[in-house]
Parts: C-alpha cells; sequence; structure tokens
C-alpha cells in the first residue's frame, strides 16, 4: 500500500483521538499558562483576568537576574561537563562488542529513569557525613575525619551530571555508531596515535553533532528543580526550582508564569539552534 | 592504550554505581540508621514498602498511574504514528511536533501548564488528572518507537495484502499489527518506567491530593532519613533494570536507540 493523500473525510478518522488529546490536554493548558502570565495576583494566592506585563517587569530585579545567570552557568558547566566525559566515552563504547554496548545501554537507561528525587537522596547519602565517601577517604588517611559535603556547589554540580550523563550518552550513540569506522582507521595507518586520530579525525567529523549534543544537555539541565533545592543552599536555586516555589509556596501562578514562557522562549531558540546545528551536518 | 580504556570505563562505571552502592549498602542496615558500610544486615526495609500502609499506598498509586498514563500514551501514539505512516499530510506533522514537544521542553514548563489548565477548568486534585497529565508528557516515547517500527515496515508485504482486496481495517489487523507489536511493547514499556519516576508532573497536578513514590520519597526527606527510601531507590532501579533488560533480551536495543536518537 502506497501512501496517498487522505481522499475521503473518514479518511481522518485516526487523527482524530491524538489531535484532540494533544490540543486538548497540551495546546490549551500551554495557551493557559501564556494567558496566566498577564493577569493580576490578588490576595490569598487567587488571580483574576487582566492584561499587565507587571509579570515580567518584576524579571528587571537584580535577584531574578542572579538566579536567570547562575541557571545559565550551571546548565552550561554541567553540559560541558557531560560532553567532556560523554564524547570520549560513547566513542569507545561504540566500537565495543555488541553485548557490552546492551549491558552499558541497559544501565544507562536505567539511570536515567531513576527518578530525579531518588538521584537527590542517593548523592545526599553519598555525601553525607555518617554514610558517605568521606569515610572511605578518613579510612585511607586522606582526610583527617568524615564530613558532610552538602549543601554546595560541587554538590549540585557533581549529581546533576550524574543525571545528565545517561541522557548525553544516549544523545550522542547514534551518530557515534554510524561513524565511518575507515576514518580513523586511515589515521592510524598514516601513524597517528589513538589520542590524535581522536582530537584531529574524530571530533572535527563530530563538531556539529557535538553543538547541537552539547545544546540539548544544556536545555535538560536547565530543568533540572530537586537536585538543587536537596543538594544546594538557596543561593543555587534554579530558574526551575524559582518556578515551581513561585507555583507552589508563594502561590504566585501569574508570576511562575511568566518564568516558564520566559524558559519556554530561552529553550525554543536553543532548539531552534540545534536543529540548524545538526542540518549543517548533512550539508557538510 | 587498552588499559587505558578499560581504565576510563571503570571510573565512568564507577562515578555511575557509587551513589547507587552507598543507597543499596544502607537499605541493609538493622537499624534506622544511616550508617555505610551496614552495620548489621537485614531485609525488613524491603519488607516495609509492602507493609507500611504509607508506602504500600504510594507504591499502588505509581505502579496504577505508571499502567494507565503508558496505556493512554500509547492509545494516543498508535493512530497518530499509523496515519502518519500511512497518508500524506504534511500539514499533519504539527501534530508529531506536538507530542514530542513536552519531552524536549524543561519538564516544570508542562507541569505548570497542566497545573493552570487543571486549576482553571476545576478538576484539580483529581487522581484521574495525573493519568492524563502523565499521558501526554511521555507520549513522545511510544509516538518514536512506532514511527520507527512503521518505518521498518516492508510496504511490499501491505501492497500484496491489498492486492488480494484486504481493506485497511484487515491490513492493519493481519499485517500491522504483528509486525509493530514489538514497537508497541517497548513504547509502553519506556513510558510505563519513566512515569513510574516522574516527580514535578504528578507533584503540580495531584501532590495534595495523592502520593505517589517520588512524592512520598521528596516529602519524606524533608522530616529526616528512614531507611525504606534507600529500598525503595533500590527497589525502582531493579524494576527499571529488569525492562530494559527484557527490551533489550526480545528486541533490538541498539537499533531501538539508534533511531531513537534521530527522531529528536
Amino acid at each position: 500500500m502506497r501512501r496517498e493523500p487522505p481522499q475521503r473525510f473518514a479518511d481522518y478518522g485516526p487523527l482524530v483521538f491524538p489531535a484532540a488529546m494533544l490540543v486538548i490536554f497540551f495546546v490549551i493548558p500551554f495557551a493557559t499558562m501564556i494567558a496566566v502570565s498577564f493577569f493580576e495576583r490578588q490576595q490569598g494566592g487567587f488571580y483574576e483576568p487582566a492584561f499587565v506585563f507587571d509579570n515580567y517587569g518584576r524579571f528587571l530585579s537584580l535577584f531574578f537576574g542572579k538566579v536567570l545567570g547562575f541557571s545559565l552557568f550551571l546548565a552550561m558547566a554541567v553540559a560541558a561537563a557531560c560532553v567532556t566525559i560523554g564524547v570520549p566515552f560513547t566513542y569507545l563504547l561504540s566500537r565495543s562488542s555488541r553485548a557490552a554496548q546492551i549491558r552499558w545501554l541497559v544501565a544507562l537507561l536505567s539511570i536515567l529513569s531513576l527518578s530525579e528525587v531518588m538521584i537527590g537522596f542517593a548523592w545526599s547519602t553519598l555525601l553525607s557525613r555518617t554514610a558517605g565517601i568521606t569515610n572511605l577517604f578518613a579510612l585511607l588517611g586522606l582526610m583527617e575525619a568524615p564530613q558532610a559535603l552538602t549543601p554546595s556547589f560541587g554538590a549540585v554540580m557533581t549529581a546533576m551530571t550524574y543525571q545528565a550523563l545517561p541522557y548525553t550518552v544516549l544523545i550522542l550513540y547514534p551518530a557515534l555508531v554510524r561513524l565511518d569506522p575507515t576514518l580513523t582507521e586511515a589515521a592510524r595507518t598514516l601513524g597517528a596515535s589513538p589520542f590524535k586520530a581522536f582530537f584531529n579525525v574524530v571530533v572535527p567529523a563530530l563538531r556539529n553533532t557535538i553543538l547541537a549534543t552539547l545544546i540539548m544537555v544544556f536545555i535538560f539541565a536547565l530543568g533540572s528543580y530537586l537536585l538543587p533545592q536537596l543538594l544546594g543552599r538557596p543561593q543555587h536555586w534554579t530558574l526551575s526550582v524559582l518556578i515551581t516555589d513561585q507555583a507552589i509556596y508563594q502561590s504566585n501562578m501569574p508570576f511562575a508564569a511568566a518564568m516558564a514562557v520566559f524558559l519556554v522562549l530561552v529553550s525554543l531558540s536553543l532548539v531552534g539552534l540545534a536543529v540548524y546545528a545538526g542540518r549543517q551536518k548533512e550539508a557538510a | 592504550m587498552i588499559v587505558l580504556r578499560r581504565l576510563f570505563f571503570v571510573a565512568v562505571g564507577l562515578f555511575l554505581a557509587l551513589p547507587l552502592i552507598v543507597v543499596a549498602g544502607v537499605s541493609i542496615n538493622e537499624k534506622q540508621t544511616l550508617a555505610f558500610p551496614p552495620q548489621g544486615f537485614s531485609l525488613s526495609w524491603y519488607g516495609e514498602i509492602f507493609l507500611n500502609d504509607d508506602w504500600r499506598n504510594a507504591l499502588f498509586a505509581s505502579l496504577t498511574l505508571a499502567a494507565l498514563s503508558a496505556a493512554l500514551a500509547l492509545l494516543v501514539a498508535l493512530p497518530l504514528a499509523w496515519f502518519l505512516w500511512r497518508r500524506v499530510a504534511p500539514w499533519a506533522n504539527i501534530f508529531q511536533l506536538l507530542g514530542i514537544a513536552p519531552f524536549t521542553l524543561p519538564p516544570v514548563i508542562t507541569a505548570l501548564g497542566l497545573l493552570t489548565f487543571w486549576a482553571t477548568s476545576g478538576f484539580y486534585g483529581q487522581p484521574w488528572t495525573a493519568v492524563i497529565s502523565h499521558a501526554i508528557f511521555f507520549v513522545t516515547l511510544p509516538l518514536v518507537t512506532l514511527s520507527l517500527g512503521f518505518s521498518a515496515i516492508d510496504r511490499s508485504l501491505v501492497e500484496a495484502a491489498a492486492t488480494m482486496g484486504a481493506d485497511d481495517r484487515t491490513i492493519f489487523r493481519t499485517v500491522v499489527l504483528p509486525l509493530i507489536l514489538p514497537y508497541m511493547v517497548s513504547g509502553y514499556a519506556f513510558a510505563f518506567v519513566l512515569s513510574l519516576n516522574e516527580y514535578i508532573v504528578a507533584y503540580m497536578t495531584v501532590g495534595f491530593t495523592m502520593e505517589t513514590l517520588p512524592i512520598k520519597i521528596f516529602n519524606a526527606l524533608r522530616y529526616g532519613y528512614t531507611p525504606t527510601m534507600a529500598s525503595v531507590t533500590v527497589f525502582f532501579l531493579v524494576i527499571a533494570a529488569l525492562v530494559f533488560g527484557l527490551i533489550a533480551r526480545f528486541g533490538d536495543l541498539p537499533k531501538l536507540l539508534g533511531a531513537m536518537g534521530e527522531g529528536r
């Protein structure tokens, strides 16, 4: 059966349910959120329809600027760390035996699906004073006594890298599996060391893939909302945490919605950039 | 070189495993202490998941939510993926884009959108709203696996059936369905496992009326530590590893993931 354009009205039948679901429960909520971002907040957590820009005006405050700056910096640092570890790792993984690849993929998928709450709990345990890694350091004589390593920026950064690394590997995996193995073989035959072959042949060939991955991981990290709360201090809160906090605890829905709309705009422009970077690969 | 490569794998493996090893360790402590290496040995904290009413209810809520929302996600994705495969209708691609969007954007956005929606429509806090919310949030997964499944179907098979006089319905039931069944199963499994672990969307939609396991852990964390958190984490990790292990055993995981990256 060839693909053909729908001829009769009934041919559109299968589309009705999915289209209705997506429009009612994704497009309309999205539109509701945008509408609420222009609403006026009332006392006691309520809000009423209006058309004001006050909620967006609050972006101009120093506090918001700090949170935004920190969120972007943190997401960038996490993305850079993940790509730095992920590219060589995925490259080596794609050259491993099929059985080894499958074992790693199962492990990575399991960690990727692990709840952010559980990742936060696991890291707070590993970095705790009583059950943490510092006990091992103390035992080895590297440290005088075990100590708690949370809350700290390092803890937030490490746990977020932990959370995003499986995602990074899974994004890179398809491109690296398809990478022509003769490329590195040629470099090796011509006398390049494995390191040289990797940095001078593999990395340049994947430049756009790496850039696109960097952006996707950046967006992923931007969405982290629990780890900064569980492992960091209030100054380590990100935009996602602030949105949740405003919506749930401060009951300021209009302001939360305005920040969410802003986050959408940032993410969408970045997705556009990632898609553009991906396209460049085909052209090259 | 081989040594270096092995060392790198070990280092990444350790980084990924360390927090989980410690959690597995504290989950078998005999007393309610956060100690590693564990003091004594007891599996009672695993029993607690099923014997303690609060934890059992949370587990039951999570399993129900995951089973129902993954089914609904599949029901949304299947006709859409079929239509996109069967028909030439470029404008219909917008629905595929809508299906992928919630998964690509930061989750807090979808969560807040649904919160404002359920609050405005007056259904806020009803358990079924979480099922719909999760189904929409995770529809990407069955959609991507099914699109892959359809693209793998040899069209000449379908053509042969059509030439022999089978109509769309018969072809779907006898030819298409058996071929995409494995992709339906893996799409469902991906959505199920992710829904089981999801926190923010569930919290924003039904967080005040219902406790799923991730919500329960987060709430419990505020009051301090109980080893049940550790045993639940290990339990969920085992479920995920089991599900993905089964997919790898009966399906082609590298192929599935190779194409999933492409769908993004």
